[in-house]
């Protein structure tokens, strides 16, 4: 808990998650991103006069299976309903969305918070569509509407006031995101808003059972964004509460840039949705067949992939949660695994060299998996038998990873080619010691007075003169040997 | 008599400007109106479903298939205003 | 040869073309020539233009099997069709052309009809009068200071007044059978679902239906098979064989059993309408059909039902209207937009059914008023569940008086409200009906009978507004104009 002596923190998220179908929930307009403003609508989309929805069926399947991911039971019986507000990038003056009937409730999600599991209850889940886009012309008082987006899946999960911390808030993010991933329903993408989170959130002082005043917060665009927010927000409401003040039940914009939220405008009234079921629409049944259909496209959960991690693998529990997070990844990691014998060596590689060379090079793009770096498990097992075979050191094998990327080549390949082989030969290595040790005497000479730390050096200059292709553990040994100190 | 509407808050719900002639006219009627659609409470509905479709029909889909967009040109056909492909608005505040 | 090929009915026009003795542009010329000599007077049409009418010829090219073919049709201006003005008869939306056809467009379209010119109506619906159009009233062409009833007044008054040789309407609560009664023409209601929704700018989504105007029976059933379709478009419309209409023009009801509703005879029934349904009732009783009394025990609830979820419906379909996509716009900030596009756009019966449907749904009041109707209409549809078991029709009277006077009741909501009445319940629960001409008050206003059946039974209504057309005169006299 991040909260000081004298308070408790209590915080609900409510995410937004854009389903990844190829068309809109209820029209055939493309989903696609990054579009001209206003190519990709039509009359049903744009809310033109006349115009009615039909209901995407995939967006059904989809909104299942989120559900039952995250535990919630599934209604039999779904409806939806308007929400009536006027906004400009809401074309019919109401949202489609779903009010009493939701499809799926009573979820948990079980989240990995500072080394330990918890369960964090899910109120409901929800389907509706989103609304367009507003450019605000800076300079003018004016606003641009493109109405692309409108219509495309949403899904709405509200998580019940169970998370703690800020720092929580971050792994619930984090455990939901795989998740959905994994069920490949949406790229999960914050910077295009494929996933969007609003957090409610209210101190009380410890030991008191009602829940304090809480506020909103908006506008977060990063899981980093979502956990500064909170953290500012309880700096602030300890601040007001600590000088006697209250709290205001009101919504705040996060600005990420400034570091800090600011109240929104007071409204002129309090909001009045005036929800009634949408009459264009009929009411859908969600019968056991189809739930049990759904059910079995659901692979295996990132949170027990992670429990078979520990105890199949034996990895870390770093490393296993880490490899768990993405699919694509874990599902690498596996299939290297079934080819080599030591799963920690292969966690090492994917978390260190391998995840750091993905993110430098697909880190703006969408949907890039691990696959496309081209390396192959095969490459990647061949590449780590050539070290235990003491045919390569860890480093030019660091040196070879991103060689292999590039050339698309095996690593033996690459090893002739280049002529990386370490230096076994202990007649050509002696002869490159000698001439280290004649040309530094007084590291020697530090050396052999008992000073350890000058052996490291000495090995340092013999990598330098092998250009690393010595074993250094052969050249420690053989150094040793030579300064008569074994 | 008791006014039953508050004509004025339901007008800025509904995003209509009255004038205080309208809003003493329209008080007047629909406070008729209201009173005399008030006779419901007389049925007995305690084991009544609503009824929301007239028909009973369920489970109408599309499938998930990309149509072809309207053009751009008609999109913005009959926009009051617009600036490249995009409606043109008094400027919006955030949280407004 | 004076050209008065617009006294004809759909059919015979239809047959003359076929057999070559007059092409489709005569037909049209006729019904345009006769538009423009009265429509000044009856006023049935928001937009119609020649040229409109030129493409439309062009159009119809290769369709000659089509079974409307070269048939003009006036079309209710609340029914998109691609590039024409559609308006509502509203303000709001000056100037809007859908950038799409309704369903019904395109089934017309592809039988070959003409849309001759867009009927006036009741800004967007509401109303019985069409007097609220911003286009101002249609005149009923029985007598030109009386209202043609509405909502869809030009529509009716355009096929009694032979401007079009049939018409499209919509009927949220009547709008189709009251004006046909009181405009002397047949209008139906077909069940909700039957004809697609799509393109048709909703007033109430779970009452609208869309629904021919015609002189007979005949024209009402080859216009009924055009309209009718199943449409993947829209969510409400059902998956059901589209028979053909025209076989239940059978002059034969011996053993159709008929049930009059007691309810629907009560005070405040003008006494030649009485009269007029007592008689046709008499008719048809001795043309063999089965009469007797049934029990529709929740009829005086159908108008507190349906003024509580039409607007509130309402009040949520015309959220749109605010200036941002298309019509009218006012200048200033945001707010002031919204405001002042839709206070200068609505005339004053839409802001009220606007104002009463955001009401009922409001925090507080949606048990109390919007949940309660939609109980109270489920015991409606029980009714009749419950009637259709011993009855293979219902009939009554369509609108409880002949057609009033210009400016009678528009300072009236309520007044105007309650002549709805007989027609409301078909919506609500919705099954089908029809207005047939079944008599004439003393200063030749006509009087229609209304005929209810079960859900999809169309033919029923057809075969028995057949025979009965097929033994009385009523739908032959024409007004003098």
């Amino acid at each position: 808990m991040t909260t000081t002596a004298k308070y408790e923190t209590t915080i609900g998220l409510e995410v937004h998650v854009q389903l990844s179908t190829q068309s809109k929930i209820f029209c055939g307009c493309s989903t696609k991103f990054g579009a001209t403003a206003n190519t990709q609508t039509c009359p049903v989309c744009m809310g033109l006069p006349g115009a009615l929805p039909v209901f995407n069926r995939k967006v059904l399947s989809y909104a299942i299976k989120v559900g039952l991911a995250v535990n919630c039971s599934i209604a039999g019986m779904m409806k939806f309903d308007r929400k009536n507000y006027f906004y400009p990038d809401l074309p019919k003056g109401f949202q489609i969305s779903q009010y009493d009937l939701p499809l799926a409730a009573n979820g948990e999600l079980v989240i990995l918070t500072g080394g330990v599991q918890k369960k964090i209850r899910i109120t409901r889940v929800h389907l509706e569509e989103d609304a367009g886009k507003l450019i605000h012309v800076e300079g003018e008082d004016s606003s641009l509407v493109d109405f692309n987006r409108c219509g495309t899946p949403l899904l709405e999960i509200v998580s019940e006031p169970d998370i703690d911390s800020p720092q929580e808030a971050y792994d619930y993010l984090t455990e939901l995101k795989a998740i959905l991933k994994y069920l490949g329903v949406s790229d999960c993408n914050m910077e295009e808003g494929s996933l969007r989170c609003d957090a409610n959130i209210s101190l009380r002082p410890k030991g008191q059972r009602e829940l304090g005043v809480r506020t909103e917060l908006k506008n977060m665009n990063t899981f980093k964004g979502v956990k500064n927010a909170l953290e500012y927000e309880i700096e602030r409401q300890e601040e007001i509460l600590e000088d006697g003040g209250r709290i205001v039940q009101e919504t705040r914009l996060w600005n990420d840039a400034a570091g800090k939220s600011s109240s929104m405008r007071s409204k002129e009234e309090a909001f009045d949705y005036r929800y009634f079921p949408e009459p264009d629409l009929v009411p859908f049944t969600v019968d056991k067949k189809l739930v049990g259909s759904v059910r079995e496209t659901i692979p295996e959960l990132p949170r027990k992939r992670y429990e078979r991690f520990l105890s199949d693998y034996k990895l870390p529990v770093l490393a296993a949660s880490t490899i768990v997070q993405d699919k694509d990844t874990a599902d690498y990691f596996e299939e290297c695994a079934t080819l080599y014998k030591k799963p920690h060596i292969i966690a090492n590689w994917i978390t260190g060299d391998i995840l750091s060379e993905f993110n430098k090079r697909f880190s703006s793009e969408r949907n890039a998996t691990i696959m496309d770096l081209g390396i192959k498990p095969e490459d990647l097992v061949e590449m780590l038998r050539l070290i235990d075979k003491g045919e390569i050191s860890g480093k030019i094998a660091k040196a070879i990873l991103p060689e292999m990327i590039e050339t698309k080549q095996s690593p033996d390949e690459i090893v002739k080619a280049k002529g990386m082989f370490q230096i076994k030969d202990k007649d050509e290595l002696a002869k490159i010691l000698d001439g280290v040790i004649s040309s530094n005497a007084k590291p020697v000479e530090d050396y052999k007075n008992g000073k350890e730390a000058a052996l490291a050096f000495l090995v340092g200059q013999v990598m330098k003169a092998t250009k690393g292709k010595a074993s250094p553990k052969i050249v420690n040994e053989m150094l040793k040997e030579r300064m008569g100190r074994p | 008599m008791k006014k039953k509407i508050d004509v004025e808050y339901i007008a800025n719900l509904a995003r209509i400007r009255l004038n205080g002639k309208d809003i003493k006219s329209f008080s007047g009627q629909l406070d008729d109106v209201i009173s005399y659609i008030e006779k419901l409470n007389s049925v007995d509905t305690k084991d009544t479903p609503p009824t929301t479709h007239p028909l009973p029909i369920t489970n109408i889909f599309r499938e998930d298939e990309v149509r072809e967009s309207l053009s751009v040109e008609k999109v913005l056909a009959n926009a009051p205003e617009k600036r490249d492909t995009s409606f043109k608005v008094p400027k919006v505040v955030e949280g407004e | 040869m004076p050209n008065d090929l617009y006294k004809l009915t759909a059919y015979e026009i239809r047959e003359l073309i076929k057999k070559r003795d007059v092409s489709p542009e005569e037909a049209a010329s006729s019904f345009s020539d006769r538009i423009g000599r009265i429509d000044d007077k009856v006023n049935a049409f928001i937009s119609y233009d020649k040229e409109n009418i030129k493409e439309e010829l062009k159009r119809i090219k290769g369709k000659e099997a089509g079974a409307l073919y070269g048939v003009p049709v006036a079309v209710k201006d609340n029914i998109c069709v691609e590039g024409r003005l559609t308006t509502c008869g509203s303000k709001i939306l000056e100037g809007f052309k859908p950038p799409y056809n309704a369903t019904v467009i395109e089934n017309l379209r592809r039988e070959g009809a003409i849309v001759i010119g867009r009927a006036n109506m009741d800004e967007f619906a509401f109303g019985s009068s069409c007097e609220t159009s911003c286009y101002g009233p249609t005149r009923n062409p029985w007598d030109l200071e009386r209202i043609p009833g509405g909502s869809s007044g030009g529509a009716a008054a355009s096929v009694a007044a032979g401007e079009a040789a049939i018409s499209l309407g919509s009927d949220t609560g009547g709008s189709i059978r009251q004006p046909a009664a009181l405009c002397g023409v047949v209008g139906m209601k077909p069940t909700y679902g039957r004809v697609s929704r799509y393109g048709l700018i909703a007033f109430a989504s779970s009452l609208d239906q869309i629904g021919p105007f015609a002189r007979d029976m005949r024209d009402c059933a080859l216009l009924l098979n055009v309209i009718s379709s199943y449409d993947p478009k829209d969510s409400t419309s059902v998956d059901r064989k589209v028979p053909d209409y025209t076989n239940a023009l059978v002059n034969d009801i011996k053993g159709v059993r008929i049930g009059i509703p007691k309810e629907y005879f009560i005070e405040g029934i003008d006494a030649q309408v009485k009269d007029s349904v007592s008689s046709a009732i008499k008719l048809l009783e001795k043309l063999g059909a089965k009469v007797d009394e049934v029990s529709l025990p929740h009829t005086d609830h159908a108008v507190s039902t349906y003024y509580i979820i039409g607007p509130a419906e309402a009040s949520s379909n015309l959220a749109r209207f605010d200036g941002v996509q298309y019509g009218l716009r006012a200048k200033g900030p945001l707010l002031d937009m919204y405001k002042d596009t839709r206070a200068a756009g609505f005339g004053d019966e839409a802001k009220r059914r606007i104002i009463l449907g955001t009401y009922v749904l409001s925090s507080g009041y949606y048990d109390a008023y919007y949940l309660k109707a939609l109980k109270v209409r489920t015991k409606m549809r029980e009714d009749f569940e419950k009637a259709f078991e011993s009855f293979d029709c219902i009939v009554t009277p369509t609108s409880p008086t002949p057609a009033f006077k210009i400016g009678e009741r528009v300072d009236d909501p309520l007044s105007m409200y309650l002549s709805d009445i007989f027609t409301i319940p078909a919506n609500l629960t919705g099954i089908p009906g029809v207005s047939i001409p079944c008599g004439f008050a003393e200063t030749d206003l006509p009087i229609g009978l209304q005929i209810l059946a079960r859900p999809f039974n169309e033919e029923m209504l057809i075969r028995v507004g057949y025979t009965f057309q097929e033994n009385s005169a009523f739908h032959k006299k024409r007004p003098r104009l």
